[in-house]
This record gives C-alpha cells, sequence and structure tokens, in this order.
C-alpha cells in the first residue's frame, strides 16, 4: 500500500507548505497588526499590550509553529473582533456551508452524469444533440446569476421557497433544508453541465478501445460491452473531473450564500476582511485548503480503488 | 458446405472503397490465410464475417456462416459470435479491459455463451497456469496477454478461429510459440482459422490455402504451396521474393581497423518509479565488450527488452552508460558526453518512418538540422547538401518543400536515411531499419542501405529480430540477452551451428521460408 | 485546418469578435458616458435613446454593458496570458527534463490547485484591497498549473517520438527542441485551452466583482453590474438579467469557438497509420 502511504504524505506536506503561505502572506501585511486593529487612535501602551496578548513578539516562524502546534488540537486561535475561538465560529457556519456543498455536489453527479451516459449512448441523435445544448448553456450560466433567478420564480413568483435566511438545523430541519433548496440547485446546475460534458466524452472514447471489441466478439451486443465494461473505464476521468469541482464548489458557496443571505462561511469571510480580522481570516482560508486538498485525496484514493494499475504505486 | 462463405463482399467508407468485390469459402476445420500488406482491407474482411465493422462503414454482398446469411437483429449476430466464432486480435496491450482480472473476463464469456467449461482449464490449455486468472492484464507480459486472449475465444469451443495479425506485436520468440499453440489447437479442437497476416511465413506455417489482397481486391488464391511456389500474379510474386530476402550480391571489402569500441558499457535504469522514490533497479545493459572494424556490417539480435536498443542508444550519444566507455577512433565517451565534432561522426536510423519527421516541418528544415553540427560548412553548401543526399537515397530534390505525411512509409524512411548521411558520418546505426514498412518495399530499402555503404565507405551496426535480414546483409552477429552479448560469429555458421541457448531459441523461432 | 467544415467554429468565432468590438469601441466610444449620473431617468426600460434602459443612478446600460464587457475580457485575458506565459514553459520543461524537474512542477500544481482562485482573491484583499488586480492574479495563478498539465501532457506524447531524438542526435539541447518541436506541436493544445481559460476567467471575474473581491467603481465590469443591481432584482429584474444574459452569450460563444478549434486542429497526436 505504498500508493496510499505517498498520497497521506503528500496530502501532509502540501497542507503544511499551504499553511506556510497563508500565515507569512497574512504576517507580511505592512504595518503593525495590533496598531491596525486598534486604529490610529489607540495609545501607544494599548498596541503594546495588545502586541503582547496576540504574541507577536515572537519571532515569526515561532509564531507559525505554534499556530500549526495549536491547530492539530483544534485550537485555531481567538478572534479579536467577534471575541470568540475562530474554531467555533467556523464550526457553527460549516453546518451551513459545508451540507450545502454536499447538497450540490450529490445533486449534480446525479443529475450530469445520467445524462451524459444517455447523450453517449444515444450518440448522434437529436437527443443527444439537445443534451448537449443544454449542457453548452448550463456550463455558461454564472451560478450565482442562476441563484437570483430561480429566486425570481420559485420563491418571489411561485413561493414554494423562501428567498433567503436560514432556520438553524436545530429549530426547524425541514426549514434549514427548504432554505438549502434553491442555493443546492444553481451551485449544481453548471457542475452538471460540465460532467454530463465529461461523462459523454469519456463513454465515447471508451467505446472505441480495442476491449470494447473484444467484448463483443465474446458474444456481447455493443450496449451490454459498454454496460459492462465501458461505463467503470469512463469513471475514470469523470473522478478526476469531481475531485477537481468541489475546489469550483468552495469558491461556489461563498459567492451563492451572498445570494440568499445565509449565514455560511462566505458571510464570515466577508466580515473578517472587513473588519480586517486577520486571525479568522487566516483560520477560514486554512479550512478552505484543508477542504480541497482532503477532498483531492480522497479523489485519489477512490482512483486507486476502481484501477488496479495504480494501486502498485507506478505512475 | 463451406463453414465460412464470403461472395461478392464491398465494404466502404464514404467514398474510399476499402474492401472491393472479394469472395472465398472457409470449410470445416479448413485453415485459411489472408495475406496482405496495410490498408489492404484484410482486417475489415475479418471484422464483416463476425459482424463487428464500424457504425460508418457499408457493407455489400454475401456472408453466410453454416449456411445462414449473418441475422440482422444486433442481439442474435452477437450471440452467433460468441458462441461460434473465436476472435485474437493484434494489440494483446489494449484487447483486455484493465480494470478487471483476466480470469474473470474469460469467466465472461464461458457464462455469455453457457458453454460448460473451466477457467483454470482453459488457461492450463494455452500454457498459462490458472493462477493466471486471478492477474490483471498490466501484470501479464504481452505474450501472456495474447494467450489470455486465445483462450477466452476458446471458451465458447467456437467452430472457427479468426486471428488477426495475433503475433505481428510480439517478440520473435513468442511469436512461433503462440503460432505453435494456435496450430496445435485448431488440430486438437478440429477447428477451423481464419488466419490474417502480412508475414508470408507465418502464413505458410499455419494455414493450407491462402488469398492474396491488395487494395481491397483479391488479387490470388488457392493452395498454399502453390501461390507461394509458383506466385501468378505479379503482387504475390512480389511479396514473396520479398519475403525470400533476395538482395543484389554485393562485394563484402576486408574491413579495416577497429572503428568503434566498448569496454565494460553498463546502463542501469529504475523501473518507473515516481520520483523521489526509486523503482526497481533494472540492468538493461550489462559490461557489454566488442568492436566494430571500419567498413563492416555488424548485427546485433535478440529478443525484446534484451537491451539492444538501449546499447545503441548509448553509442549514439542519446543515452549515457552508468559505467564502461566507448571508444571511437580512439576517442573515448560515455554517452551523451559525445562532443559535437564526433557528434556527426556517427548517426542513427529509427524504426518507425512515421514518427521520425516533425509533422510541422517542411522535409527540407528536417534533414537541415545535423548540418549545425558542421560549423565549417558554408550555408551555400547546405542547398547542395541536401540535393546531393535526396538524389542519393533516390527521390527528386523538389520533394524537398514538402511535408512528411506527403510521403509513403517507404519514402520516409529513405528519407530519414538522407538526414543520417547528411554530415557524412563514418558509423551508422540503423535499429529495425525495414521492420515498420511494408513487406514489398524492405528488399529495396535494404537494397539501398548496402549501395549506400558502398558508395560512403559506411561501417553499420544493423540492429534486428530478423534472422533472414540479418543473415542478407551483415559481416558479423552479435546475439544479446538480457543485457549481455552471449555469442558472436559470421551469420552461415551462427545460424547453422548456435552454440549458445538463446542463439539456438532464436534460429528455432525462424520460420521456414515460403515456396 | 478546414473551417467550412466546422460551424461551431465559425459561430463562437464571430459572436467573440463583436463582443470584443464592443468591447474596445467602449474605449473610444459609448452611447452616453459610463460615469453619467442621471437620477431623474433612472429605471427606464430599453428605448430609443436607451437601447437597454438605465440603471439606479440613471446610466446608460447599454454603455454600461460596453464597458462592462472590455473590463471582463481584459481581466481574463490577462489572466490567461499569466497562466499560459507561465503554465506553458513549466510544462515543457516538466517533459524534457522529466526526474526531479518534473516533479517539483507537478507538486507544484497540485499544491496550487488547493488554493481555489476565491482563496487568493481573499488573500489578497485581506493584504492589499479589492480590486480588479486581485482578480486578474487570482485567476492567472489558478490557470497557471492548468496550462502546465496540458502543455506537459501534450509535450509527454511528442517527446517519445522519434523526431526528437533526431533532434538530439543533430545536437540540438533541450531548450532548443522544446521551442523548435514541442511548443509547435503542442500550440494547438494551448490555444483550446485558453479559449475554456477565457470562458472560464469570465465567470470567474463576474463571481469576484459580485462579492465585491474584484472590479470596484467608477470602473465597471459585468459582475459589478450584477453586484450593483443585486438588492433591486426583485423589483428590477431587468437590471440584472442584461448583464448576465451578455455573460452567458460570451462565454458560449468562447466555449463554441474551443470545441470548433478542438475538432478542427485535433490536438490529440494521432498516432500516425500504423504501418502492419
Amino acid at each position: 500500500m505504498t500508493f496510499v502511504l505517498r498520497r497521506l504524505l503528500g496530502f501532509a506536506a502540501t497542507l503544511f507548505v499551504a499553511a506556510a503561505v497563508i500565515f507569512f502572506l497574512l504576517d507580511l501585511l505592512p504595518g503593525d497588526p495590533a496598531r491596525f486593529i486598534l486604529g490610529i487612535n489607540a495609545s501607544a501602551e494599548a498596541v503594546a499590550n495588545l502586541r503582547i496578548q496576540l504574541g507577536l513578539e515572537a519571532p515569526a516562524w515561532q509564531r507559525f509553529f505554534a499556530w500549526i502546534g495549536s491547530m492539530l488540537i483544534g485550537d485555531f486561535g481567538v478572534s479579536y473582533t467577534q471575541g470568540a475561538p475562530v474554531a467555533a465560529l467556523i464550526g457553527e457556519r460549516l453546518w451551513v456551508s459545508l451540507p450545502l456543498a454536499l447538497f450540490a455536489m450529490v445533486l449534480s453527479a446525479a443529475v450530469g452524469l445520467p445524462i451524459g451516459i444517455a447523450a453517449a449512448r444515444r450518440r448522434g441523435s437529436p437527443i443527444d444533440t439537445g443534451l448537449m445544448v443544454l449542457a453548452q448553456l448550463g456550463v455558461a450560466i454564472p451560478n450565482f446569476w442562476f441563484g437570483m433567478l430561480l429566486t425570481l420564480v420559485f420563491a418571489v413568483g411561485l413561493r414554494w421557497l423562501p428567498t433567503g435566511g436560514f432556520t438553524p438545523w436545530h429549530e426547524d430541519p425541514a426549514a434549514a433544508l427548504r432554505a438549502l433548496m434553491l442555493p443546492g440547485i444553481a451551485l449544481a446546475l453548471p457542475q452538471a453541465a460540465i460532467l454530463a460534458r465529461v461523462m459523454r466524452t469519456a463513454l465515447v472514447e471508451v467505446t472505441g478501445q480495442d476491449f470494447i471489441r473484444t467484448a463483443r466478439a465474446k458474444g456481447m451486443t455493443m450496449s451490454e460491452a459498454v454496460w459492462r465494461h465501458g461505463v467503470r473505464n469512463a469513471f475514470l476521468p469523470v473522478l478526476t473531473i469531481l475531485g477537481l469541482q468541489f475546489a469550483y464548489l468552495v469558491a461556489g458557496v461563498i459567492i451563492v450564500e451572498n445570494v440568499f443571505y445565509l449565514p455560511g462561511l462566505g458571510r464570515l469571510i466577508f466580515t473578517a476582511i472587513s473588519e480586517r480580522d486577520l486571525i479568522l481570516v487566516r483560520g477560514i482560508t486554512i479550512v478552505l485548503v484543508i477542504g480541497v486538498t482532503l477532498t483531492m485525496l480522497l479523489t485519489d484514493l477512490c482512483y486507486a480503488l476502481v484501477d488496479p494499475r495504480l494501486r502498485e504505486g507506478g505512475s | 458446405m463451406s463453414l465460412v462463405e464470403v461472395a461478392n463482399l464491398s465494404i466502404a467508407f464514404g467514398a474510399l472503397q476499402a474492401v472491393d468485390g472479394i469472395g472465398f469459402a472457409i470449410g470445416k476445420g479448413e485453415r485459411f490465410g489472408l495475406v496482405g500488406e496495410s490498408g489492404s482491407g484484410k482486417t475489415l474482411t475479418a471484422l464483416a464475417i463476425a459482424g463487428l465493422l464500424p457504425e460508418t462503414a457499408r457493407r455489400e454482398g454475401t456472408i453466410r456462416f453454416d449456411g445462414a446469411p449473418l441475422p440482422h437483429d444486433e442481439r442474435a449476430l452477437a450471440r452467433l459470435r460468441g458462441k461460434r466464432i473465436g476472435m485474437v486480435f493484434q494489440e494483446p496491450m489494449t484487447a483486455l479491459n484493465p480494470l478487471m482480472k483476466v480470469g474473470r473476463q474469460i469467466g465472461e464469456a464461458l457464462a455469455l455463451t453457457k458453454a460448460g467449461g473451466d477457467i483454470g482449464a482453459l488457461l492450463t490449455e494455452v500454457g498459462l497456469l490458472p493462477t493466471h486468472g486471478e492477474r490483471y492484464p498490466h501484470q501479464l507480459s504481452g505474450g501472456q496477454r495474447q494467450r489470455v486472449m486465445i483462450a477466452m475465444a476458446l471458451a465458447s469451443a467456437p467452430d472457427i478461429l479468426i486471428a488477426d495479425e495475433p503475433t505481428s506485436a510480439l517478440d520473435l520468440v513468442t511469436q512461433a510459440k503462440v503460432l505453435d499453440l494456435i496450430a496445435a489447437l485448431c488440430d486438437r479442437r478440429g477447428m477451423a482459422l481464419m488466419f490474417i497476416s502480412h508475414d508470408l511465413k507465418a502464413v505458410a506455417r499455419l494455414c493450407t490455402r491462402v488469398a492474396v489482397l491488395q487494395r481491397g481486391r483479391m488479387v490470388e488464391a488457392g493452395e498454399t504451396a502453390s501461390v507461394f511456389g509458383a506466385p501468378g500474379d505479379g503482387y504475390t510474386r512480389r511479396l514473396v521474393a520479398a519475403a525470400r530476402m533476395q538482395l543484389p550480391e554485393i562485394a563484402h571489402g576486408s574491413p579495416g581497423g577497429v572503428l568503434v569500441a566498448t569496454r565494460g558499457l553498463t546502463r542501469r535504469f529504475r523501473q518507473p518509479g515516481s520520483w523521489p522514490l526509486p523503482g526497481k533497479p533494472l540492468t538493461a545493459v550489462d559490461k557489454v565488450d566488442f568492436a566494430v572494424r571500419t567498413g563492416e556490417s555488424i548485427a546485433l539480435v535478440g529478443p525484446s527488452g534484451c537491451g539492444k536498443t538501449t546499447l545503441a542508444r548509448i553509442l549514439v550519444g542519446l543515452d549515457t552508460a552508468n559505467a564502461g566507455s566507448i571508444a571511437f577512433d580512439g576517442r573515448v565517451y560515455h554517452g551523451a558526453d559525445l562532443s559535437p565534432d564526433l557528434r556527426r561522426d556517427l548517426s542513427l536510423v529509427f524504426q518507425d518512418p512515421f514518427s521520425s519527421f516533425d509533422p510541422r516541418m517542411s522535409v527540407a528544415q528536417s534533414l537541415a538540422e545535423p548540418l549545425r553540427l558542421l560549423d565549417g560548412l558554408p550555408p551555400e553548401m547546405h542547398r547542395q547538401r541536401l540535393a546531393e543526399n535526396v538524389a542519393a537515397v533516390g527521390l527528386e530534390p523538389a520533394m524537398l518543400t514538402r511535408f512528411p505525411h506527403e510521403f509513403s512509409g517507404g519514402q520516409r524512411q529513405r528519407l530519414a536515411i538522407a538526414r543520417a548521411l547528411m554530415t557524412r558520418p563514418k558509423f551508422l546505426v540503423l535499429d529495425e531499419p525495414v521492420s515498420a514498412l511494408d513487406l514489398s518495399v524492405r528488399a529495396e530499402v535494404l537494397a539501398l542501405l548496402m549501395r549506400l555503404k558502398a558508395d560512403y565507405g559506411l561501417t553499420y551496426l544493423v540492429i534486428s529480430h530478423d534472422l533472414d535480414m540479418v543473415a542478407a546483409i551483415a559481416d558479423r552477429v552479435l546475439v544479446m540477452q538480457a543485457g549481455r552479448i552471449v555469442e558472436e560469429g559470421k551469420p552461415a555458421e551462427l545460424f547453422t551451428n548456435p552454440r549458445h541457448e538463446m542463439t539456438r531459441e532464436l534460429v528455432a523461432a525462424r520460420l521456414p521460408a515460403v515456396g | 485546418m478546414r473551417l467550412p467544415r466546422h460551424p461551431s467554429l465559425i459561430i463562437g468565432l464571430a459572436a467573440t469578435a463583436v463582443f470584443v468590438a464592443l468591447a474596445l469601441l467602449s474605449l473610444v466610444w459609448t452611447p452616453y458616458p459610463i460615469a453619467q449620473i442621471d437620477i431623474a431617468r433612472r429605471f427606464q426600460g430599453p428605448s430609443g435613446a436607451h437601447w437597454l434602459g438605465t440603471d439606479f443612478f440613471g446610466r446608460d446600460m447599454a454603455s454600461l454593458v460596453m464597458s462592462g464587457t472590455l473590463t471582463s475580457f481584459t481581466v481574463a485575458a490577462a489572466a490567461v496570458v499569466i497562466g499560459a506565459g507561465l503554465g506553458v514553459p513549466l510544462g515543457l520543461a516538466a517533459a524534457i527534463w522529466r526526474g526531479p524537474v518534473e516533479w517539483l512542477i507537478l507538486r507544484g500544481s497540485d499544491f496550487v490547485f488547493a488554493f481555489p482562485a476565491l482563496v487568493v482573491a481573499i488573500l489578497i484583499t485581506a493584504l492589499i484591497g479589492p480590486g480588479a488586480i486581485n482578480a486578474v492574479v487570482a485567476i492567472g495563478v489558478f490557470n497557471i498549473p492548468v496550462f502546465a498539465r496540458v502543455a506537459r501532457g501534450g509535450a509527454l506524447t511528442v517527446v517519445s517520438l522519434d523526431f526528437v531524438a533526431a533532434a538530439r542526435l543533430a545536437g540540438l539541447s533541450n531548450a532548443a527542441i522544446a521551442r523548435r518541436h514541442l511548443l509547435p506541436n503542442i500550440m494547438g493544445l494551448v490555444i483550446v485551452q485558453a479559449t475554456i481559460q477565457l470562458a472560464l476567467g469570465i465567470l470567474a471575474e463576474a463571481g469576484l466583482s459580485y462579492i465585491g473581491l474584484g472590479t470596484q467603481p467608477p470602473a465597471t465590469s459585468l459582475g459589478l453590474m450584477l453586484r450593483d443591481a443585486q438588492s433591486l432584482f426583485v423589483l428590477h429584474p431587468f437590471l440584472s438579467l442584461v448583464p448576465g444574459l451578455v455573460i452567458i452569450v460570451i462565454v458560449i460563444a468562447l466555449n463554441l469557438a474551443g470545441d470548433g478549434l478542438r475538432d478542427a486542429l485535433d490536438p490529440r497526436l494521432k498516432p500516425v497509420e500504423s504501418a502492419a
């Protein structure tokens, strides 16, 4: 299982370097963070006190390793504008953002993959053309704009679903779910369109492979051969795209939350940026990077699960 | 009644007539060969019989299997070919599903045709072990994969085995073994065979009756012995002559002093691990010592993977030895450290004429590339040298402005030779110089090489697996196995009286001459 | 390249050309100055005087769209230049030197993939405040590994071909081989990828400007127009519809051009007719 070991090592190394980049980039900020927080008019004494409180007197590399160390035990520091632990702030918001991202991902796969397969199986037919025109359109629609459109139709016009806002899960799970419906659909549509295109291309490509001809020579019809041997092979490139899509989804979630006034990570970030809460910015960005890197790790492991050639470590 | 009857079969793609009105019949248990060069339509004919033509193909004429026309219903057709036709294709590397254990892939064939049978028994029958069924395709060698393909084809106990160039992707020794296996299986099971190949000797070894295809037309058909023994058609005659490797006799001059000598040349590779984790080490070239004298023509033979290509790449400076050295005209180098003024004295002709020219450059640009090594040559001489060399390989200087895709394989190989001679080298390494070419042009290119050798006073090192070609052009033969040179001698002596086991195996794998 | 056989290429290129022309025209002429605020004329529907109506400041929407398209194209194109300019040489270097160089470039590109453009934009905004440059850098950084991978993938299929070995025999250095043989042979792939990244860049710019991390007033971009219209979109959906549809049409045009180019150039180096 050298493959798994190597991927895990790579995962850890990526995160370490990412943490360093985030930390030192934000540390580069010109001027004194304490002065920055307290404003121009603060007394020198107050600034000095805050510097000690923030641990800013230590050299940067010491503070970096201290940050890494405390993150490993789940301590992401304390936000100086909100006066609360960063981990708790993020954790609270993740209950909105994470379900939204997962819902969008599942929805896009559930819609995109069957469409891609259907189009590939009827290649060249009017159905294929129609589906691919739709996909072309779907790829081009900005998800947040689509969200606005959905609100206009389903919330303002038909009044089926709320226009925005969020009821916490523990108060009313059904209402929470309803609040995530439209943003989830808005996020899923462009991803579903991309998946449909990739799935179609992969399946069409696989159909021309020699081993499909072998399966047909064994006595299978074209569709039996594609179903038994093609789909699994075609799924490999799709898996790569699925992994990459999570990175887009992370960005998409943050933007779409803005449309629907959802109290997720996106809102927290904008508060943090506008109030110049660097500890909070640092915490959120590293959590986003962990999320993306973790998805890529999972994609790689899934890849190895499907493809025996990868398990042996050769590249 | 014949098992397969093909009458007036035509296959077209748009305006392109790929197969044009051919007809033949294969009796039960008969072994029938279909011979032709690339583009002759032989593979399409086989696919048509199995109902596997691409959707874009237009088919006319009749194909009857066991007296009945091929069913129109896709499912019925699929079940018919699964049950009664076994197929083996050319490329064993891609013909198996890479994500599925080979045993399961064979099992699928058994289940589909409800043929009672056992995966282990089938694997044993094709010379593998039952445990091979637990492997994935990438864990098997090319020869093993082809055996798996054959086992899969046998699963339904078919009436006929259609084998499309089943051995051309395999090395010589494996090739002979797979041919023997096919012959034995047909005998034991009383199975008919349709064998498709460009290799006349392989067809002669297996088939009792043959048909010769040229550009979609059948030019000759009949008993193997009579077609190859006394070909009636001009094209068949050319093929047979080429297969016999009949070259004009060339006076072998007496060799001069030592031109190239290697001492303890060794090249170790790490197998593809991914950096920084090392893969397993592999010694491709293992303490090789040999010498070539000026004016000699040396052949290097051996099975695939024995290190002959690596050795050639080190000699011309495309790779570097880990240990040992080469002396060229007394000047020592180790591979890529070959100095530019020495680089012009040796050159290489590649095996595949289709990939040896940059498709985006005119032939003149590609040919002129090595001239940078001659800083003494005034630019106005460049055009003259180009024209000279193109004429020397029998082409028109006017062709220089064209692009590679406008030339046939044989023409491209001539141009590749012209490029190799641009710097007027003394020593030329030829890596399988004709094996990628159609049979009918091989002899011409070899004759050209022999003429150029005399005209320019060249010294050759020819890498080949084709012992007939080696016998025809080499003064001396080196046999290589697992990175070492295991035997050396004049071709006539070596091939009649091989001492080393590797040489014996190679000689045994050599198919008898046709006709 | 036989153009007439690829209608999607022609439609895509033509539509793109129209928008580029309109965008460039905005440099010298727009129906109304985009900064001209006239509250009295706000929320007008399309008319002879204002083809696309006016927004909540009474600014002419057609003028805003022209100018906004220019910003969106400029940002996306600059990001493609950054991505291709750095990514293609890196990809070529990885393919020709292999070993540690390739390893480093691949790990580096994996690493950059871990930073979605939005995260980069957040970091830069936290550092130097919002602006169109942020969007260019954020999208450009994300484009680098995309181009590096495409270039490496294409170059790897070329580098194993014999004509590259022939060039080595002729004494060409690795850098010379990359320039003379690899680059021309992967150019088709790179151009196709550039049109795709241009389309993605326009979408990304819209997203970043929409949440306030990209283009800032008084400049305008299609994304910024959507941001401005957001609070009003229930009452005046037209203000959101126009820039949204323009984005969609531009992106479709670019994607059509990309698909058409892919077919016309057939970037996969076909394993030229096998000789068997």
